[in-house]
């Protein structure tokens, strides 16, 4: 399938669906579609359930036989069959005893391997999703959809999903054993259940939307926490701890009023259980009186029939109970499953994607526009070939659109408009895993992994030894820096690579990038300033990782600037100029003559 | 000594953050006068750790949770009941209300079926008004019973999200405190599972408590009842409680490792999510989607089994719970019949013992579903409160700093710092800045300028030496005090998920034409007001929505506004255009910002600011002077700042440098 349509503005920004809008069973369908597990063996799992709820019923029976008929025998005490009965019973609820336990441990079993398939799928989908879409979404949302929102799915599918079953099954016998006894009674049974039943939908509702609410909170909450977290310094040298933390009890009461309200809810509605029951015992009495004028029925099956309906009531309220706390976990469920089925537009055409050829790539940009979802456009009608092999910078005002181009050639987003082709094929029908293979962007602010060097310039080549690695940096002139580390390929570089320094980060970036050994590098903004040493390091760097290779850098200098082969100037979103840096920088009152004059004025 | 930091005032002052709980439990801090750095590092200490116990209660007055699980559960417990006593005594009396009209539902039909059922069948009338008793008998004891329900589930709902709320802003408010070297310590992922995960998991139990509790009574009731028929028989019965006891104690047993596991394990998956979604961009344009996914299914796997084999524990012991009284029944049936026949007893005391300890298989599973919460609980209580014994606090004075406009003075008396005894990263650094005047740090990777800056801005204080700032130490002065004269505008630029006036303001009571102002100074007015709602435009988490450039500029603007007396550039303009950092510059020298200024930087536009320039390397002061005087003076110096024209114009650098 090469599906090659252009992404519409409108989609390249999806937000998470939030999942609100389906039911509780559609929910569990879909839920069961992406955790295959959750079905396996589920037959033997609700056999041994309803052999665990018999015992609920077989063992006041059997103990209740062994009172009647052993210990009140008519003639006194019946020792003999008192024991047997007693071990009879014993055996009983053993034997429910280990049904029972087996039941919750395939339970247990089965929806902790499914929740462990559904976190990783919804964890795999969120890193699927457009770069727009994981930029929107609060970090610590992103986080409690695939780590505490699975965690409530879990007790809802142990202690309550089958146990639903089993309580409907119960309502089902108890209903036929009513009807046998007595229709009239069993009818008034039902209709003093009929409001609970009736309301069950409108609470139902009510719930769900509660719920969603508290797990809404639960990933706003996180994202205020982490706030203080992550921004420790801002938050210290600016001594604004006070504000912040009335942000977070913001959050916190929020989440808390939220979740007293859904427990609201839940206990109101349990509650209705409870008031049918008395009322369902009362007409019951009241209408078997009635009955009993007309001939129509014994006092012994009134009152038969009032012991009857425990029956019924049990497993009624049991079941009440558990669709009420179910809500909570279907919540959760909801949120993960949202990520799922969130579109996650930047299409690959899987195998049936076209593979780039290896070797430096050229390219074309036929067309190109872009836009953020209903925002104006950023880049416009951009025609722009680049020969294989060539270094091209391209440079203009922050804002320019000049960053996008990068997020483009490397299909972090598509154009809203035209193509951008790489080898004269359109990156849309270019194999994601070819397509990563040959191009690699280098962006701004290298993000490293809290883990060692070498770990972190593995993502660019997974397999690569220690020695290669420093094959690689010999390569780059980063031998004896890398050398110079107090742990060498082992050192630690701490969360977000911030025990190295920036200009350290890009060394990392760019042995990252070598590794990887691409056909077209493109670098954004890679070279923003640190001392002048390190520079030179990561400036000769450069200059051998972008040999034999099509290069693209977004740049900020002058020299960057004057070293390409090609200089391609962005301004509103269009390019306006293009040209080597001599005739560019002749050009005067030119854009590029502009900024030519401000970096000649930075450097002297 | 220095550091006489503690007056009963400061003391209020310093613990706002934690006094603005109105529900708080911790107890005022108490006054006292510290003799010294560490001294007053100790009685910190020892005020965080009065803090910890006074929330803990009495279980343990340094040590914390001790004993066996069930008694750890239970203290942790205490803790809720004491913090929310009334709202566990509604809920309490809820479960109290709704046993014993559970009770009373069986009296209501045995009354009704003596006096109207019966009587109705028997006469063959019945008057409308018995009708109605039953109808009003039914349902008063159904609605009182439901309100039962009521108060005990929203009760039992409102003490735990009440007790969630006190634990999060308490872990918050410890986030808020902590040093920068703890937070460095501590991965995101972990700090964020702490406030989440682990604070549920602290007061799981508080759910099934009231029921626990209100069935106690019953139990109660049912023992007593049960001695009363027939001692011997009772106390056959009641030989389910130590096999009960014994139960409980081996499932605690296994299960409380599991459970430690699993919220550890918990916290683990939470890093990695929280690293891996920071991190996407890499992840995407290198393609690593797969071996990222693979990272976290290991630890998710991993969870995956700690949990099965906690469930199969608990699969066990729910059952086991309700086993144990059934079968102390039949142990009762079997011993009864033969007291029966050898007449010690009589039928009827055995139906009465026997039915009894049916009643009492009620509570022993509600207690037993609030034993079943407890090691998750105990586990989680133990996380939260490793956070809130944290240590390190930083001390704050009672000094002033001078109001009024015009640059402060800075000074830095042989200053030492290091995390690690044997790896200084400063060494008696001395210098200082006049007021109005410009310093600029220079020194390659490493050599310690951003350490010196965390010093400024006392983001830690120095092992050694001091800080004056206007001739007070920077300890000396009360909390909040410094930043009203100095602003500091680090590397990477740090957003809130905010509008851009609250971005900037930072709650600070600013008109919108000083926002504007600052924002022209840092050449962010021009984006900024091109946004569709300017400065109410929301900027998303860490300001994603923005370029580097621009939230290094929005960063700068923060700082403007609050027209710092000490201005402290930690290479604050690194990743903007030098178009635009020129007009920065400019803006800076020429606004009337008189500021003193302290700027690490490696542009020589940057560096040709400064009044004097501190060659930095290898956590020492090498030279100082002027940027003209050091290029010739110190000549690694020169091959430092030069080594960027070295590279890539060819020429010799100083001769350039000299004719600039």
């Amino acid at each position: 399938m090469s599906t090659t349509t252009s992404a519409t503005p409108a989609t390249s920004g999806t937000v998470l669906d939030s999942g609100e809008d389906f039911k509780a069973i559609d929910t569990i369908r879909r839920g069961v579609r992406f955790s295959p597990e959750l079905k396996e063996g589920i037959g033997l799992t609700l056999v041994l359930a309803v052999l665990a709820s018999l015992g609920q019923v077989v063992v006041p029976i059997a103990v209740q036989q062994t009172l009647d008929r052993g210990l009140n025998a008519p003639g006194g005490p019946d020792t003999s069959f008192t024991l047997a009965a007693a071990l009879v019973a014993a055996a009983a609820i053993v034997l429910t005893s280990v049904a029972s336990y087996l039941m919750t441990a395939r339970l247990f079993t089965a929806s902790e391997r499914g929740l462990a398939t559904l976190r990783t799928k919804a964890f795999r989908h969120v890193h699927d999703l457009p770069l727009l879409t994981q930029n929107t979404e609060r970090r610590g949302a992103l986080v409690s959809r695939v780590t505490s929102d699975v965690d409530q799915v879990s007790q809802f599918l142990v202690f309550g999903g089958l146990l639903f079953v089993v309580s409907v099954g119960q309502v089902l016998v108890a209903t036929v054993v009513m009807v046998v006894y007595s229709w009239q009674l069993a009818l008034v049974v039902w209709l003093c259940f009929a409001p609970l039943f009736l309301s069950l939908r409108y609470f139902q509702r009510k719930l769900s939307a509660a719920y969603a609410t508290v797990r809404r909170q639960v990933g706003l909450m996180l994202s205020a926490v982490s706030e203080p977290v992550v921004g420790a310094a801002v938050v210290k040298s600016y001594a604004v701890e006070s504000r912040t933390q009335a942000r977070i009890d913001e959050a916190v009461a929020a989440h808390q009023s939220a979740s007293t309200r859904a427990q609201g809810f839940t206990a109101f509605s349990f509650s209705l259980g409870g008031v049918s029951a008395g009322l369902a015992n009362a007409g019951v009495l009241i209408v078997g009186i009635w009955l009993g004028f007309g001939d129509d029925i014994s006092a012994g099956t009134v009152l038969a029939f009032a012991y009857i309906v425990t029956l019924f009531v049990g497993p009624v309220q049991m079941g009440t109970q558990i669709l009420t706390d179910a809500q909570n976990a279907i919540a959760g469920w909801r949120r993960v499953i949202g990520i799922l089925e969130t579109p996650a537009d930047l299409v690959d055409p899987g195998p049936e994607g076209r593979v780039l050829p290896r070797g430096p790539v050229d390219i074309r940009l036929a067309g190109v526009g872009f836009a953020y979802p209903g925002g104006p456009p950023v880049l416009r009608d951009i025609d722009l070939e680049i020969a294989a092999g060539r270094r091209v910078a391209v440079v203009g005002e922050t804002g320019s659109g000049k960053s996008t181009i990068a997020k483009l050639l490397t299909r972090l987003m598509d154009p809203s408009e035209g193509a951008v082709l790489l080898d004269g094929i359109d990156v849309r029908d270019i194999a994601q895993a070819s397509l990563r293979r040959s191009v690699v962007l280098v962006p701004q602010e290298g993000f490293l992994f809290d883990d060692t060097i070498a770990a972190n310039v593995r993502y660019g080549l997974l397999d690569a030894t220690d020695d290669q690695i420093r094959a690689s940096a010999d390569e780059l002139g980063l031998g004896d820096w890398l050398a110079g580390l107090p742990a060498g390929l082992e050192t630690m570089v701490g969360q977000r690579g911030e025990s190295l320094s920036a200009g350290e980060r890009q060394l990392v970036a760019l042995l990252r990038a070598h590794l990887a050994d691409p056909d077209l590098l493109v670098l954004d903004e890679a070279t923003s300033a640190v001392d002048p040493a390190l520079e030179m390091r990561i400036g000769r760097a450069l200059e051998r990782l972008m040999s034999g290779r099509t290069s693209v850098t977004i740049a900020h200098r002058l020299s960057t600037a004057e070293s390409a082969d090609e200089v391609v100037v962005v301004d509103h979103g269009r390019v306006v100029q293009r040209g080597p840096h001599a005739v560019l920088v002749g050009e005067a009152g030119s854009v590029y003559a502009g900024l030519h004059a401000s970096w000649v004025a930075q450097s002297s | 000594m220095l550091w006489v930091i503690a007056t009963p005032d400061n003391a209020g002052n310093r613990r706002s953050t934690w006094d603005s709980d109105p529900h708080r439990l911790t107890a005022r801090r108490r006054p006292g006068i510290a003799s010294g750095p560490r001294a007053v590092a100790r009685e910190t200490t020892d005020e965080v750790q009065e803090r910890v116990t006074q929330r803990s209660g009495p279980w343990g007055r340094k040590r914390g949770l001790s004993g066996s699980t069930t008694r750890q559960g239970f203290a942790v417990l205490g803790v809720s009941i004491r913090r929310e006593p009334w709202i566990f005594t509604l809920s309490t009396l809820g479960s109290v209300l709704f046993g014993a009209l559970t009770v009373a539902d069986a009296w209501v039909l045995g009354w009704s079926t003596d006096n109207v059922v019966l009587p109705a069948f028997e006469d063959g009338e019945i008057g409308s008004g018995m009708l109605v008793a039953v109808l009003a008998l039914f349902l008063g004891v159904a609605i009182l019973r439901a309100v039962g329900i009521v108060a005990r589930r929203l009760g039992a709902g409102v003490m735990q999200y009440r007790m969630q709320a006190h634990t999060r802003r308490a872990v918050t408010r410890q986030y808020l405190a902590l040093p920068m070297e703890w937070h460095q310590r501590h991965p995101t992922g972990q700090l964020l599972s702490n406030a989440n995960s682990d604070v549920e998991a602290a007061w799981g139990p508080i759910a099934p408590l009231p029921m626990a509790v209100g069935t106690v009574a019953m139990m109660a009731i049912a023992v007593g009842q049960m001695f009363l028929a027939d001692v011997v028989l009772a106390l056959v019965g009641l030989l389910v409680f130590p096999v009960v006891i014994l139960a409980n104690l081996a499932y605690q047993h296994y299960s409380s490792p599991l459970m430690t596991r699993a919220q550890q394990l918990r916290a683990e998956l939470s890093e990695i999510a929280h690293e891996s979604f920071d991190g996407a961009m890499v992840v995407k344009t290198l393609g690593r989607e797969g071996e990222e996914t693979r990272r976290f299914a290991a630890k998710a796997e991993e969870l995956r089994d700690v949990n099965i084999r906690a469930g199969r524990i608990r699969a066990a012991f729910d059952p086991t719970l309700a086993a144990l009284p059934n079968l102390g029944v039949l142990v009762v049936l079997a011993v009864g019949v033969s007291r029966v026949l050898g007449g010690a007893s009589d039928a009827g005391d055995v139906v009465t013992v026997s039915y009894l300890l049916t009643v009492v298989s009620f509570p022993i599973r509600s207690i037993g579903w609030l034993l079943g919460e407890l090691p998750r609980s105990v586990v989680g209580f133990r996380r939260v409160t490793s956070v809130l014994e944290a240590r390190g606090e930083m001390p704050y004075g009672a000094g002033r700093v001078a109001s009024g406009r015009g640059g402060a003075a800075l000074r830095v008396e042989g200053v030492a710092y290091a995390h690690d005894p044997d790896q200084p990263l400063l060494r008696d650094v001395a210098f200082e800045v006049p007021p109005g005047r410009t310093v600029a740090l220079v020194g390659a990777t490493a050599s310690g300028k951003t350490t010196l800056v965390s010093l400024l801005t006392r983001l830690v204080d120095p092992d050694d030496g001091r800080i004056l700032l206007d001739g007070t130490d920077l300890r000396d002065l009360a909390h909040g005090e410094l930043p009203r004269a100095v602003a500091v505008v680090p590397q990477t630029a740090f957003l809130f998920d905010d509008t851009v006036r609250g971005n900037v303001t930072l709650g600070l009571d600013v008109s919108d034409e000083e926002v504007w102002a600052a924002l022209r100074t840092a050449q962010a007015d021009g984006f900024v007001a091109a946004l569709p709602a300017g400065l109410d435009a929301r900027l998303g988490e860490r300001g994603t929505s923005l370029s580097g450039g621009q939230r290094q500029r929005i960063s700068l603007a923060r700082a403007l506004v609050r027209r710092p007396r000490l201005l402290v550039l930690d290479d604050a303009t690194s990743a903007v255009d030098p178009e635009v950092e020129a007009r920065i510059l400019a803006g800076l020298r020429e606004g009337g910002h008189d500021a003193t200024l302290v700027v690490v930087a490696y542009r020589k536009a940057t560096i040709g600011l400064a009044d004097e320039v501190l060659h930095l390397s290898g956590g020492r002061i090498v030279s100082r002077g002027t940027h003209a005087e050091l290029l010739v003076t110190d000549p690694a110096y020169a091959h430092l700042v030069n080594a960027y024209e070295q590279q890539h114009d060819g020429t010799a650098p100083v001769s350039a440098e000299v004719q600039a």
